[in-house]
Order: structure tokens, then C-alpha cells, then sequence
């Protein structure tokens, strides 16, 4: 068997993945992709530690953040077409009618 | 084997489940009854939903405290007082949208029902007890603002609507690893339980330490505290301002209650290291958001600057949240300063939206030039506003600073609040630079003449001036929501 502690290392290293990607992406499809790395990253790291306890409670959490990363996506990818009807672009550095 | 669920759970829950159906109600009321061109009714159901709810909430007050759902809610006073503060902001939302929407043509029936699920989510994280809740508060609240932002659906609305889409989702990614980590130290995710675990020292401090900062991390970006704080002025300045106005005090609200009550009950263990960070993250902000909002010739930008400012003085007071004997008189001081901020902030972008025309114009610090001669009431109230956001007697903002500072020095943080005075005295530079514009240069500027924008801007300048007299009353509301969740 896998010791847990695996798990939590790839979970740790999927989650600074994931926090790169959105650092240094300009794509905003592309920044979306590395959030829900860091999203599952937690999931991972959600069901490694309940079979730690061995409880559920962990493994519900994890289809809260499914359901919820569900209609971020909704919402996330409906702006993302909006802003590209308007401009024809969604560099996110070309983003930048909003300065003072 | 843990007791079923029963009715008494929904009664902990009736103010947000009143609103929830009713938002859902009037999702199909307003798509299939009611015509495009009077979406003005829409309004007028909403803001019914939320006086009812509202009406509900005021009854609760003095109730003892009740928990729900195998203590993942919580009914006290804490929640009761965020409650009737969301519940107010959300009324005053729909006030200000009102005539905006219909003059900038971006009036739609969505707008109100996206307003009423945010303020569902806030309530609901005002409420939550288990860290799964606050999650779900969290999206709750956050995903309607990310619509709302870009309703007007022009350039700058849609492009300040990705920004905060992707930054909050950042947060929120945050959030939810912050989560498995407590998770995993504790082995649980309700907060008492929590407490319980790291107390008795059955947790990995380690682990617990760096999963309450990265939970912080996700709650900095929503009230808006350096160094997370990039996204607040390209939206608090792309979305509509009806909209800034109600996220500028709903979501900041929101996210300090759920700081509060989070670090409170579930990590008083760890508060050394976290007091340490907390202060860091303080000072930044009051300085930061002070110094930037000075170069800043849009109002809507100042604004956005100044609210960050803001949440610097609220954290300054919960720096010491670890010592038992002044974390209650920090957070009442702070619910305090919230309601303070939340008045302030409304009657502002109530005057800033009365001077707003389309196409972004009248929004320049400049637009307010000889506002004073023209429209002597307005330009008082818009006084009175900055006097309060200055914290300048005889004004609500004067008597909450004083709160919070007070509960910082007894707290053992007397360098804390003396930055926050003097990041006060540098904010009167650029808060004091829109009051002489409007009573000592010559201009022409137009308001528009509605009758919510005008009481919205007379009620909390009224409430301004009048409860600072009596600030003991209010003081003593929070300081009592606050004892009985402990």
C-alpha cells in the first residue's frame, strides 16, 4: 500500500502547480485550468487524509468542491466568451481599459 | 451515530432560507410575469424579500443562541447582527440600483436576483460553523457578484467581471487547500471541534498553522487586504456603481465575520504565529491603500483605495484576536466599524452615482467642482461622508476608529494604532481634496434627481451624524452579539 504521505506530497506539488500557472499564465482559459488544479489538488488531499481518519466527511467535502467548481465554470467560461465577443482577444495583459 | 435532521434545524436557518426562496421565486416570477420595460416591479419584489427577511431577523434579537444541522449553522447573536447589517446593505442595493440601471440601460430583472442569492451567501457565512459552510457561503456570495459585475456587459464592466472571476477563484482555491489542511491536522472541519483537537494537542500544529494562513490568504481577498488586494480597483471601477456599492460593503462585511468567527473559535491555539502575520497584513494595508488613493483622480478608484484603507483599521483591532480577554471588545469593535463603514460607504456611492452620466463620465474628483453652490444639501452629505470616512467628529467613522483603536492598545499593539492615525491624518489629504472641490471651485456639475438616491444619501447621512451622539447603544448591540457566541 501507498503510505499517505505520498499523497500529500502530490497534492502539495499539484497545488504550487496550480498556483504558478495562475501567476504566470496570460491566458485567462489557461489561468481557469490551473485554478482547478489547486481546486483538485485539495480534493486529493481531502481524500488521503479521510482514509487517514477514516471518516466520510472528507469525501463529502470533495463533492462540494466538485458541485461548486461546476458552476464556477458556468459562470467563469460564460464571461470568458462575453469578453471575447466584445474584443476578439482574452490576453489578459491587452486587459487593461481599467487604470488610474 | 449522529440525531436526524429535524425541524428546529430550519428554524436556525429561516432568515437565509426565506430569502433563498424567495430569490428562487422570483427568478421565475420575474421571467415569466413581468415585462421588459417595467423590470421596476422586480425591484420593488425584491426589496420586499429582503424588509421580510429583515423584519424576521430584527425579532431574533436577544434570542438564545441555537446551532442546526449537527452544528454546522449557528443562530446567535454574532449572526443575528450580520444578519440585519447584510440585510440593510442589501436593501440600500436595490435602492441605489434602481434609477441607475434604468438611466445607464442595463436594466434587467436578474440584477435583483442575483443581489438577493449574494446576500444569501452572506448571511449564510455569517452563520456557518463548519468550515464546508463557509465554503459554500463563500461561492455563494461571490459568483452572483462575479455576474453582476459584468452586467453592463460594455468593456470595462465585462473586463473587471474576468479579473474578479479569476482572482476569486484563486481565493477560493486558497480556501479550500487551507481546508484539507485543517482537515487533515484535525480530522475535522467544524470549527468548536477544531478547537477542541488543537487545544488537546491531538493536531499537527504544523499543519493546522499553514492551513488557518492560507484560509486567511482566501478571506484577505475578499475583504480586500494587502497584499491581495489587486483586484479592488479595476473592479470596484469597471463594474456599475450600483454594484461596487453593494459589493464594496456586502462582501467586505461578509468576509469579516467569517474571519472573525473562524479564528475566534477554531484557532485561538496557533494565535502567536498568526498575530504575527495579522499585524504585517494590517500595516500594509493602512498604509498602502492610504498612500495609493492619494494619486488617484477617479472618485471610483479612490474609493476602491479607501476601502481597502478600511479594512486595514477592522484587521488592526483583531490582531490580538488569541487573547481571550480582548478578542470580544476587538470584534464588537470591529462589527462596529463595520456598520460605521457601511453607512458611510452607501450614502458616498449614492452621491457618486447621483453625479455619474453615461459613458463613465462626471466621475472625475474634478466633475465635483462647484457642487456646493448648486446642490447645497448633496455636497453637505457628501461632507459629512468623507468627515466619516476621515474619522472626523461628530461622525460614526470618528467613534468606530476610537473603538478600534482603543481595543489595539489594550490588546498590546500600540504601534499599530498610531499608523493607523497617521495613515487617518494622510487620508484627510485625499478625502478633504473632494470637499474643497465641491465649496471652493467653480463648476457646473448635474445631478440626476431620484427619489431612492436622495434618501439613501440624507438616510445615512442622518444616521451618521445622529448615532455618533449615541454610539453607546450601537457599541453595546455589537458588544452583546459578540458574548453570546462565545
Amino acid at each position: 500500500m501507498v503510505p499517505v504521505d505520498y499523497y500529500i506530497a502530490l497534492s502539495a506539488i499539484l497545488f504550487t502547480i496550480g498556483a504558478l500557472g495562475v501567476l504566470s499564465r496570460r491566458n485567462p482559459l489557461i489561468i481557469f485550468m490551473s485554478i482547478e488544479l489547486m481546486l483538485n489538488a485539495a480534493n486529493l488531499a481531502f481524500v488521503a487524509f479521510a482514509r487517514v481518519y477514516q471518516t466520510f466527511s472528507g469525501q463529502i467535502f470533495v463533492f462540494f468542491v466538485i458541485a461548486v467548481a461546476a458552476a464556477e465554470v458556468a459562470v467563469g467560461l460564460a464571461l470568458i466568451v462575453e469578453i471575447f465577443k466584445t474584443r476578439k482577444n482574452i490576453n489578459i495583459d491587452e486587459m487593461n481599459s481599467l487604470k488610474g | 451515530m449522529t440525531p436526524p435532521v429535524n425541524y428546529l434545524d430550519f428554524y436556525t436557518l429561516l432568515p437565509y432560507l426565506i430569502l433563498t426562496v424567495w430569490a428562487c421565486l422570483l427568478l421565475f416570477v420575474d421571467a415569466i410575469f413581468i415585462p421588459k420595460t417595467s423590470k421596476g416591479i422586480t425591484a420593488l419584489l425584491a426589496a420586499v424579500g429582503l424588509a421580510g427577511a429583515l423584519g424576521y431577523s430584527i425579532t431574533q434579537v436577544g434570542i438564545p443562541p441555537a446551532s442546526g444541522f449537527n452544528r454546522m449553522v449557528a443562530l446567535d447573536g454574532f449572526s443575528t447582527f450580520a444578519n440585519i447589517l447584510l440585510l440593510a446593505s442589501g436593501l440600500f442595493g436595490v435602492a441605489l440600483a434602481y434609477g441607475y440601471t434604468r438611466r445607464m440601460g442595463i436594466e434587467r430583472g436578474e440584477y435583483y436576483t442575483l443581489l438577493l442569492f449574494s446576500v444569501s451567501g452572506m448571511m449564510l457565512m455569517a452563520q456557518a460553523t463548519d468550515l464546508i459552510i463557509v465554503f459554500l457561503a463563500l461561492e455563494l456570495l461571490s459568483i452572483p457578484l462575479y455576474v453582476l459585475s459584468a452586467i453592463a456587459r460594455k468593456l470595462d464592466s465585462e473586463e473587471s467581471g474576468v479579473k474578479y472571476f479569476l482572482l476569486g477563484a484563486f481565493a477560493s482555491g486558497f480556501v479550500v487547500y487551507g481546508t484539507a489542511l485543517i482537515f487533515g491536522a484535525t480530522g475535522t472541519t467544524n470549527l468548536a471541534l477544531i478547537f477542541v483537537q488543537a487545544a488537546s494537542g491531538g493536531a499537527s500544529i504544523l499543519l493546522l498553522t499553514i492551513g488557518a494562513a492560507l484560509l486567511l490568504v482566501g478571506f484577505g481577498f475578499k475583504v480586500a487586504a494587502v497584499p491581495f488586494h489587486m483586484w479592488t480597483p479595476d473592479v470596484y471601477q469597471g463594474a456599475p456603481t450600483s454594484v461596487t456599492a453593494f459589493m464594496a460593503a456586502g462582501a467586505k462585511i461578509a468576509g469579516f465575520t467569517a474571519l472573525f468567527r473562524v479564528f475566534t473559535t477554531a484557532f485561538p491555539a496557533i494565535a502567536p504565529d498568526l498575530t504575527n502575520i495579522l499585524w504585517v497584513i494590517s500595516a500594509l494595508t493602512m498604509i498602502l491603500g492610504n498612500v495609493i488613493a492619494i494619486s488617484q483622480s477617479n472618485i471610483k478608484r479612490m474609493l476602491a483605495y479607501s476601502a481597502i484603507a478600511h479594512a486595514g483599521y477592522i484587521l488592526m483591532a483583531f490582531v490580538p484576536y488569541g487573547n481571550s480577554a480582548v478578542a470580544p471588545t476587538a470584534v464588537a469593535a470591529g462589527l462596529f466599524y463595520l456598520v460605521a463603514y457601511a453607512v458611510s460607504n452607501f450614502g458616498t456611492w449614492g452621491v457618486v452615482i447621483a453625479l455619474e452620466k453615461a459613458e463613465g463620465r462626471g466621475l472625475e474628483i474634478n466633475d465635483y467642482a462647484g457642487l456646493s453652490k448648486k446642490y447645497p444639501a448633496l455636497a453637505l452629505a457628501m461632507t459629512i461622508f468623507m468627515l466619516s470616512l476621515i474619522g472626523f467628529p461628530p461622525t460614526l467613522g470618528m467613534v468606530g476608529k476610537f473603538y478600534l483603536f482603543r481595543s489595539a492598545i489594550a490588546g498590546g499593539f500600540p504601534g499599530l494604532a498610531i499608523i493607523g492615525v497617521a495613515t487617518s491624518l494622510i487620508s484627510a489629504y485625499y478625502y478633504l481634496r473632494v470637499v474643497v472641490n465641491m465649496y471652493m471651485k467653480d463648476g457646473d456639475p448635474t445631478v440626476e434627481r431620484e427619489p431612492w438616491l436622495g434618501f439613501t444619501a440624507v438616510f445615512t447621512a442622518v444616521v451618521t451624524v445622529v448615532v455618533s451622539f449615541v454610539p453607546q447603544i450601537l457599541f453595546l448591540l455589537a458588544s452583546t452579539a459578540v458574548l453570546k457566541s462565545y
